[in-house]
């Protein structure tokens, strides 16, 4: 078989090209850096990854839909729209690495973020089966490693070990449904498989076993109910910044595969599918929610809480529609922001205090007025409300759903978003309205350094920008969702 | 001056509360210079009034001196106002006894200010009632009223005020909620509030309305319509807000509420219910009299069983008011025919002498209450010797109101029960023993206060009544003897206006 | 281009807000002068809209239309007709006077600034809203800050409660009715949430039958209608007294002009067949809501009681469909407003000094207060449509269109204007006259000088309206006509 390069090739994968060469100049100042200056490598790396991004958008944007490397990849706007989320969340991660004690100076930590990168990067324009099982487990295997990072806290190599089970066994399941699809078509081409299916080649239930095993595997990915158990103990266990990037950049590239495999390649079954991911999508908004609500440790919390918001998400994709699919974009995009900033203020404040509890957060707005603010604008846009992206993004999922005819999907949706609306504002509730155990907040100051700054204020201005000027990012989101049609 | 005359009615209907306003401005302390801003400022009415007098073409037919602005036209309401005979006196009624309430009361020294405006808009709000030619106008000012009178009784009141003053309100408030709910259902009916327009096309009106036959709607607003004028007025049974309410209130308070705002409910009788319900006021006359013999007679007995002298004057105030009542149904009963004009003629003149004669007997009591502090008739006793001044004028006072010959009440006692008699034959003699009984209860204040023994402990302590007092009562009591003497320069007015009326 | 006053209207809270969120928690002199000078900017250019808007054109006015999102046919449309614009005016007004009597607040007055008038832009842009994309947004914009508002500046002893509360409930009644504004959407056709083009949209009558209860209840919840009104006089009672005053004043409008707009107008026909439905809940809002705001013994629950029963009087109101009715209800929607706003301010004045709000334990603040005492009885008076007072001109022409269409509930209705004029003149007495409990007496003193100013404001617009009804009925009516040519030239 000859392969003839074209530019479209390098294009393709350029995103990934550079990650690669990031990485190895992480690896390389890593060993010039004496262990204190080590530090600086999240500077490097999150300029790295902006840089990338500016490259990407500058000469890799895609035309024409087109498939390059032998049918391995597909070169089209949505591979490439999740891709710059992913940068952009991993370099905002790098940012909330700096000074966690111990990620801040690790340079392996920053490469192994890299490297999952690499993968989520190749997840979301993958269009082979066998690329896509590749790519996902360039994804986990670095995020097993960093859930784990810290060694000596039981916590964490508990987390990080569940993880690996977990993940393990998810994925095994889903490398078996894979082989089934190979074996009963003869293909492992995503495009090809959608043919194969219209030719009615697979019986209807066999593809709704099939389609079950792949919800086994990416369910995990997304943490869609009833795959999400080892989420709220991963989150709690994991260094928070390693957690906000599972919770956000992980999360969305399991439903950019979701997405592409399930309506490239089982179109015809939609209806079922469909049926199959609105009943998954109540239960695990439901459940997410309701769970929430009783949590006293804030990355538990937020660990249902993107439980939840997956469910939301799904709403849109179960409407099998091309406004549905944008809208499960542009979710995601919010919520990567979202979730970050929630995050980062978690890392932030956690590095100070030491503690998760929810009542470690008492007197936060007299504390750091500025870092709770950065938390009510996340939390209120987690919560849905204007003007910040959570409430675009949840009109638009709900938008498709009525389309569709799924009047009570919405129904679902918005009743589960009255209780997010609840334990939201409680935390809220102690950053603003409860104080400190003495009254003391003025002699206990949050100190905020310089990356966390430049983070959070980045976070915070994009949800805002993503809530009132949306139409930009809804033109991606739309461009993104044409592709699968 | 020329946009005087021309607006006559509307600059003697706002000056007052202008006037008001203006004083609003005046530094609070300066108690004298607010006092003399008030009172002339309700004399300018007065004046006005008199001039509108002069004016006035009694043999004209319909309402002089309108004016007519737009003011709510989404519900076609508009700002509509005149005058005819009947409204003419109890304008000048107004405008007469405002004044001396005023000067009545310059012996108040808490929150002048604010209880020299609240007379001032008073007398704009009963102004106004008098004056409206539309329905809705009318209201307003029927209900806006209230708030100044309120106040006064609530906040210069005695000593059991605020539960006077809340009954009042309350009272009157309920009884006009059968009005408003009836002005709004004429004016969705007629899409106006105009009263001449109204006298025509819901007398006129036939079949069904509102899915009910026309004469249920038209029984059951009239009765709404009567209530509310009832409670005002008052008549038995819906009086027993009034002693309560004169009893608590400062003296020229009382002197207003005797004087003008019971007329109010009154001339609601005779400015809505007979012309719009001619039909079912002469169906229901016979209750309607019934209940003014009960007012006649229960107002008697009920004062003659007073200790309290400004608790006796307002019953009788229930006393005379239903000789008002009483002419007002027998002319309803036989509307057009002589006998009815008489009766009629009485009751406008009634209210008149009423107004004027009960103001005065409130303002003695209030004299007398000022220097002892106490209304409680057993108290008194034997002050003739002390104050004789005072003594003259209480006993004169008290003729003119008990009805004695050549003072003003008898004219028009007599000329009701002339004009009823024939009409409610048993009524009116019913109603005649109440008047004895009218006889009783004066004498027996007179008598508890002036005479008998003397009460050793006011001596050194009553002073007699001072030339302020005197000059408030001057007035009232000229009147008194002109009106008994010479009734026609008010008569003629209200017998032209009352034959063109009815 | 013309000079696009109402975006200006609608964006200089937010401005002043994030302004004041940048400057410095200290300053907090700077930070007051700073929001006053915002909210006096916002009024002065709402009195221009409101001077400036042309009744006898009617219509919608001060147009702006900018795409928001095209590929969802999401606009950025504003524009006010006769009902708005007054609306428009009150939040100026509130506002406004909201800032002058929340000038000595001294806990965090940054945030408390930044957060009221995050709230104000939700309300002004929900007011001048034509697309109902946008008002959604707006709407949700004007709910949460009245959380932290609450339960950050409230009343110790129920303000997580309280607020928590309003919250949940005002969030349901929004997104339930946001998802009938979807249904409304993608029914249409139109690829368009402009309300002009939906009001043409010609749903059939089963899909407004089905769908009016949800989207007039929904937005109807903001404004108190029963059985869904316990959250307002809690939430009343908890807040601190600008909010209570933005709360009771504006944002309960909110929810009765977005269910007009929303409900009636773009669900006609949903509307005539549910008509009598909303004619009995307002009907038992507005008769109930007497009885218990006469049995409080807080005065701040009075008020807020009352509130409950005067917005069922536009409720009710709007259920007429008629001319008269629905102008009514215009009014009454700027007469309660100014009048609850008036009320709070003087609750508020009172509790500042008594802190406590017991009516049995108050008395004698006339003396003290003048001016407040006064202010709060001319509140009163509109409050129990007393003739001469904004209250009088907005019930008035409510009932008549009562009769119209059900007389019985006129008369049932009217037993409130007694009620409400019972427990008003008692709360009159007992808190303003009366002898003073020896506790306060010499520990208080007058209101200040700004706090006048905001009394008399709001004293002289209702008095003005009262006395004038020319200056508000004519704007509102050519208001009103548009919706009864929606409704079918009835």
């Amino acid at each position: 078989m000859t392969v003839t390069y074209t530019s479209s090739m390098i294009m393709a994968i350029l995103p990934e090209i550079l990650l690669l060469a990031l990485g190895l100049l992480v690896l390389a100042v890593d060993l010039a850096l004496k262990e204190e200056k080590r530090r600086s490598l999240g500077w490097l790396t999150a300029g790295g990854l902006l840089a990338i991004m500016a490259a990407s958008l500058m000469f890799a944007r895609p035309g024409d839909p087109e498939m390059v490397f032998g049918g391995m990849v597909r070169y089209d706007w949505l591979g490439f729209f999740f891709k710059m989320l992913f940068l952009f969340a991993a370099a905002i991660t790098a940012l909330f690495m700096m000074d966690h004690k111990n990620l801040g100076h690790r340079g392996e930590a920053y490469l192994l973020l890299l490297a999952s990168t690499l993968g989520m990067s190749l997840m979301a324009s993958a269009a082979d089966l066998v690329m896509l099982y590749i790519a996902i487990e360039t994804t986990s295997i670095p995020l097993y490693i960093l859930a784990g990072f810290m060694t000596g806290d039981d916590h964490s190599t508990e987390s990080g070990f569940k993880y690996l089970l977990f993940g393990a066994l998810t994925s095994t399941v889903m490398l078996y449904g894979f082989s089934l699809l190979y074996g009963f078509t003869g293909t492992t081409g995503i495009y090809e498989l959608g043919a194969m299916f219209s030719a009615g080649q697979v019986s209807l239930g066999l593809a709704v076993g099939l389609i079950f095993l792949i919800i086994v595997g990416l369910g995990f990915k997304v943490s869609i109910v009833p795959f999400h158990f080892w989420a709220p103990d991963v989150y709690e266990g994991a260094p928070t910044p390693v957690a906000g990037f599972l919770s956000t950049a992980s999360k969305a590239a399991g439903f950019a595969v979701l997405m592409r495999l399930f309506l490239i390649a089982f179109p015809d079954v939609a209806a079922s599918w469909s049926l199959l991911l609105a009943v998954l999508s109540t239960l695990t908004m439901t459940l997410g929610n309701l769970v929430a609500m009783v949590q006293k440790n804030i990355k538990r919390l937020l660990a249902y809480s993107s439980i939840a918001h997956a469910g939301y998400a799904m709403i849109g994709l179960a409407a099998v529609s091309q406004l549905g699919v944008a809208s499960v974009v542009f979710y995601l995009a919010a919520y990567i922001l979202t979730n970050l900033a929630a995050f980062g203020v978690v890392v932030a404040v956690g590095r100070e205090t030491g503690s998760d509890e929810i009542t470690a957060y008492s007197g936060l707005s007299r504390r750091a007025p500025g870092l709770a603010l950065a938390m009510m604008v996340a939390f209120l846009s987690l919560a849905g409300m204007p003007p910040f992206g959570g409430f675009v993004a949840k009109v638009f999922v709900f938008t498709a759903a009525v389309k569709a005819d799924m009047v009570w999907l919405a129904i679902v949706g918005v009743l589960n978003s009255i209780i997010g609306v609840y334990y939201y504002l409680t935390v809220l509730k102690y950053v603003y309205l409860y104080r400190m155990e003495n009254e003391d907040e003025d002699q206990h100051p949050i100190p905020l350094s310089r990356p966390y700054t430049i983070a959070l204020v980045v976070l915070s201005i994009g949800i805002l920008l993503i809530g009132t000027i949306f139409a930009p990012w809804f033109g991606f989101s739309g461009a993104a969702a044409v592709n699968l049609f | 001056m020329e946009f005087i005359t021309s607006h006559l009615l509307t600059s003697i209907l706002f000056f007052p509360a202008l006037a008001a306003l203006v004083i609003l401005f005046l530094p609070k302390d300066e108690v004298k210079l607010i006092r003399w801003a008030a009172l002339i400022a309700s004399l300018v009415p007065f004046g006005l009034t008199v001039l509108l007098w002069t004016n006035f073409n009694s043999g004209a037919a319909g309402f002089q001196f309108q004016e007519q602005y737009p003011w709510y036209e989404a519900i076609n309401a508009t700002f509509h106002v005149g005058v005819d005979g009947l409204s003419l006196t109890m304008v000048l009624l107004t405008t007469l006894l405002t004044p001396l309430a005023i000067l009545a009361s310059f012996s108040i020294t808490d929150r002048v200010k604010a209880y020299m405006m609240l007379f001032l808009f008073l007398e704009t709000g009963m102004l106004g009632v008098f004056l409206a030619l539309d329905l809705l106008i009318f209201f307003v000012f029927w209900e806006i009223g209230l708030v100044p009178m309120y106040f006064l009784i609530n906040q210069w009141g005695g000593a059991n005020r605020n539960y006077a003053s809340l009954k009042f309100m309350i009272y009157t408030m309920a009884g006009s909620l059968g009005l408003l709910l009836s002005i709004q259902m004429l004016g969705v009916l007629f899409q106006t509030y105009d009263l001449p327009t109204l006298y025509q096309q819901w007398t006129s009106i036939k079949g069904t309305v509102m899915g009910l036959p026309v004469d249920t709607v038209k029984t059951v607003a009239f009765w709404s319509f009567t209530v509310a004028f009832a409670i005002k007025v008052p008549i038995w049974p819906f009086h027993t807000w009034l002693p309560d309410a004169h009893t608590e209130a400062p003296t020229a308070g009382s002197m207003l509420l005797a004087g003008v705002l019971l007329k109010l409910g009154a001339y609601g009788f005779l400015r809505l219910v007979i012309p719009l319900y001619p039909v079912e006021s002469a169906r229901f006359a016979g209750v309607l009299a019934f209940l003014a013999v009960m007012s006649i007679i229960f107002g008697a007995f009920g004062a003659y069983g007073q200790d309290d002298f400004k608790r006796l004057v307002a019953y009788s105030s229930i006393n005379h008011m239903g000789f008002v009542v009483l002419g007002i149904a027998a002319a309803a009963k036989a509307a057009g025919t002589l006998d009815a004009h008489i009766a009629l003629d009485g009751a406008v003149l009634q209210m008149f002498n009423h107004g004027i004669s009960a103001a005065g007997m409130f303002f003695l009591v209030g004299v007398i209450y000022e220097r002892t502090h106490t209304r409680n008739l057993n108290d008194f006793g034997g002050l003739f010797s002390l104050v004789p001044v005072y003594g003259g004028i209480l006993i004169f006072t008290s003729m003119a109101s008990l009805g004695l010959p050549a003072l003003n009440g008898f004219v028009s006692e007599f000329l009701v029960v002339r004009g009823s008699w024939p009409i409610f034959t048993v009524y009116t003699a019913a109603g005649m023993l109440g008047l004895l009984f009218t006889g009783a209860y004066i004498l027996k204040g007179i008598k508890k206060l002036l005479h008998g023994p003397l009460n050793e402990k006011w001596v050194g302590h009553l002073t007699e009544i001072n030339t302020r007092e005197i000059i408030v009562m001057a007035p009232l009591m000229a009147l008194f003897l002109v009106l008994g003497i010479w009734p026609a320069w008010l008569l003629d007015v209200i017998n032209k206006a009352v034959t063109m009326l009815f | 281009m013309t000079f696009p006053i109402l975006s200006v209207i609608v964006f200089t809270p937010f401005v002043a807000g994030m302004l004041i969120l940048l400057m410095p928690g200290e300053r907090k002199t700077e930070i007051r002068m700073t929001a006053l000078a915002a909210a006096a900017f916002a009024l002065l250019l709402s009195i221009w809209v409101y001077f400036s808007y042309d009744v006898a054109a009617a219509g919608y006015q001060f147009q702006e239309q900018y795409s928001w999102l095209p590929a969802l046919g999401i606009g950025y449309h504003v524009g006010v007709d006769g009902l708005s614009t007054p609306l428009v005016l009150l939040t100026g007004v509130v506002m406004f006077t909201g800032v002058l009597i929340s000038w000595n607040i001294d806990d965090r007055p940054r945030e408390f600034f930044a957060f009221l008038f995050i709230l104000a832009t939700g309300v002004f842009g929900v007011f001048v809203a034509l697309d109902l994309f946008q008002l959604f947004f707006f709407y949700e914009i004007a709910v949460f800050p009245m959380y932290l508002l609450i339960s950050i500046w409230g009343w110790v002893k129920t303000r997580e409660y309280a607020a928590m509360k309003l919250t949940l409930y005002l969030f349901i009644g929004s997104v339930v009715a946001l998802v009938g504004g979807l249904a409304m959407y993608w029914a249409a056709g139109a690829q368009s949430f402009d309300m002009l083009v939906l009001e043409q949209a010609g749903f059939s009558e089963a899909f407004q039958r089905t769908w009016f209860l949800p989207v007039f209840i929904g937005f109807a919840v903001l404004g108190g209608i029963f059985p869904f009104h316990n959250w307002s006089p809690d939430g009343h009672v908890a807040a601190p007294t600008a909010v209570s005053m933005f709360h009771a004043g504006v944002l309960m409008k909110l929810g009765a002009f977005a269910a007009l707009r929303v409900g009636i107008m773009l669900l006609p026909e949903g509307a005539k067949h549910w008509a009598w439905l909303i004619m009995l809940l307002a009907l038992v809002n507005v008769v109930y809501g007497a009885f218990i705001a006469m049995v409080q013994t807080d005065f701040k629950y009075v008020i807020g009681f009352s509130s409950v029963s005067h917005m069922g009087l536009v409720m009710m109101g709007f259920a007429t469909l008629t001319k008269q009715g629905l102008t009514g209800s215009g009014v009454q929607m700027f007469s309660h407003g100014v009048m609850t706003a008036l009320f709070f301010a003087a609750v508020g004045m009172v509790y500042n000094q008594a802190h406590t709000r017991e009516i049995p334990k108050l008395g004698g603040f006339a003396k003290v207060m003048p001016f407040t005492a006064i202010g709060f009885i001319i509140g009163g008076l509109v409050s129990m449509g007393m003739p001469g007072f904004s209250g009088f001109v907005a019930e008035f022409p409510i009932f008549m269109g009562v009769w119209q269409v059900k007389p019985w509930i006129a008369i049932l209705a009217a037993i409130s204007i007694i009620i409400t004029a019972s427990y008003i003149m008692l709360v009159v007495r007992r808190v303003f006259f009366g002898d003073m409990p020896e506790e306060f007496v010499g520990h208080t003193h007058d209101v200040t000088v700004l706090d006048k100013v905001a009394l008399t404001l709001l004293s002289v617009l209702m008095i003005g309206i009262g006395i004038f009804p020319a200056l508000m009925v004519p704007m509102v009516q050519s208001g009103v006509e548009n919706v009864l040519r929606l409704l079918g030239g009835a």
